[in-house]
């Protein structure tokens, strides 16, 4: 594991582009980071491994069950609707209630981006899996979009688990590795990344360092 | 949507108001190795597409009996000028169909006085 890994959540606030030194442009996803604060340090003595947990969000305090109003009162922070642990080796380091906003990265570094994908609703073979479908002419009757065979007649006699069929798509978490930050405004907490990032607009996010060892 | 707005303000800078069928100069800064340089790219607007920072405009010439046409974004930063020649007098916002015109036919009147600017 590595020993430095730093992480913050956000919200998705949408893409734009910006133009950098060489006057190329830059297609870049706008992330609102923070302000994050710290409510629990995982240490191996009594977690078994060490990270930090970070909280993220306005909630009403009504509306926190007892178990987690006590837990965010051990910390000694209001509550926060969203927690997320960063798995790092130095989460010593970290004290209860400190803060974690945008700073936490700077411009050139590598991240990993975690969000939840936009819902497809229930999707064909063709979206979902990228099936070419069958042939839109030669005699294909009403079945241009279809996966096509699913498998075979009485032996196996039954569909294979896992077969790539129709279904739900998206809403699931994604993972976006190897993604630069292009700036980092601390001011008003943004954090610029280059490409896109999974999720809708408004949709929390998780930034992180990266995981690819020839990026970090 | 106001941070967005807010962090594109930067990027967009102050260009003078054409629109299609006008002719323009383009001063594009050129770098060769580590030198750079002005050039000038002049002809007439056949397009203006998108909105905001990512605006483009479309400039076609008629180079050596050859077509050329560049898509420059509007915002940035390598246009050092947009320098308007004339103001043309065409009736719509994409003009493609000088493409398929030539000589004469592929000219546009100008536009004498125009109640705006």
């Amino acid at each position: 594991m590595n020993a430095n890994v730093k992480g913050v959540l956000g919200e998705k606030l949408g893409m734009t582009q910006v133009w950098d030194e060489n006057n190329k442009v830059v297609p870049v996803t706008v992330i609102k980071a923070g302000p994050c604060v710290v409510t629990q340090v995982r240490t191996p003595d009594v977690d078994g491994y060490s990270a930090v947990q970070i909280g993220f969000g306005a909630i009403d305090p009504r509306k926190v069950n007892k178990p987690q109003a006590g837990h965010f009162a051990k910390a000694g922070v209001s509550p926060r609707r969203h927690l997320v642990e960063v798995r790092t080796e130095n989460a010593s380091e970290y004290t209860l209630g400190q803060q974690v906003g945008a700073d936490t990265f700077e411009a050139g570094q590598f991240v990993d981006v975690v969000g939840t994908s936009k819902g497809k609703g229930f999707a064909g073979a063709m979206k979902r899996h990228g099936f070419h479908g069958l042939r839109a002419t030669h005699g294909v009757q009403r079945k241009h979009r279809s996966p096509g065979s699913i498998g075979g007649c009485s032996t196996p006699g039954r569909v294979f688990k896992g077969m790539r069929m129709a279904g739900h798509m998206g809403t699931v978490r994604v993972t976006t590795q190897g993604l630069q930050v292009q700036s980092v405004d601390t001011e008003r907490g943004l954090i610029l990344i280059k490409g896109a990032v999974p999720g809708p607009k408004g949709g929390l996010v998780f930034v992180r360092t990266t995981s690819k060892d020839v990026l970090a | 949507m106001n941070i967005l707005d807010d962090l594109d303000s930067v990027s967009l800078r102050d260009v003078p108001d054409f629109r299609a069928g006008d002719t323009v100069k383009v001063h594009v800064k050129v770098v060769e190795g580590n030198k750079s340089r002005v050039q000038v790219f002049q002809g007439v607007v056949i397009a203006r597409n998108g909105g905001g920072v990512r605006e483009t405009f479309t400039v076609r010439k008629v180079s050596y009996g050859v077509g050329v046409e560049r898509v420059f974004p509007l915002h940035t930063p390598i246009i050092e000028k947009i320098e308007l020649v004339s103001r043309g007098d065409v009736r719509r916002a994409k003009l493609y169909y000088l493409r398929d015109l030539r000589g004469k036919a592929a000219k546009i009147k100008e536009l004498r006085d125009r109640t705006d600017s």
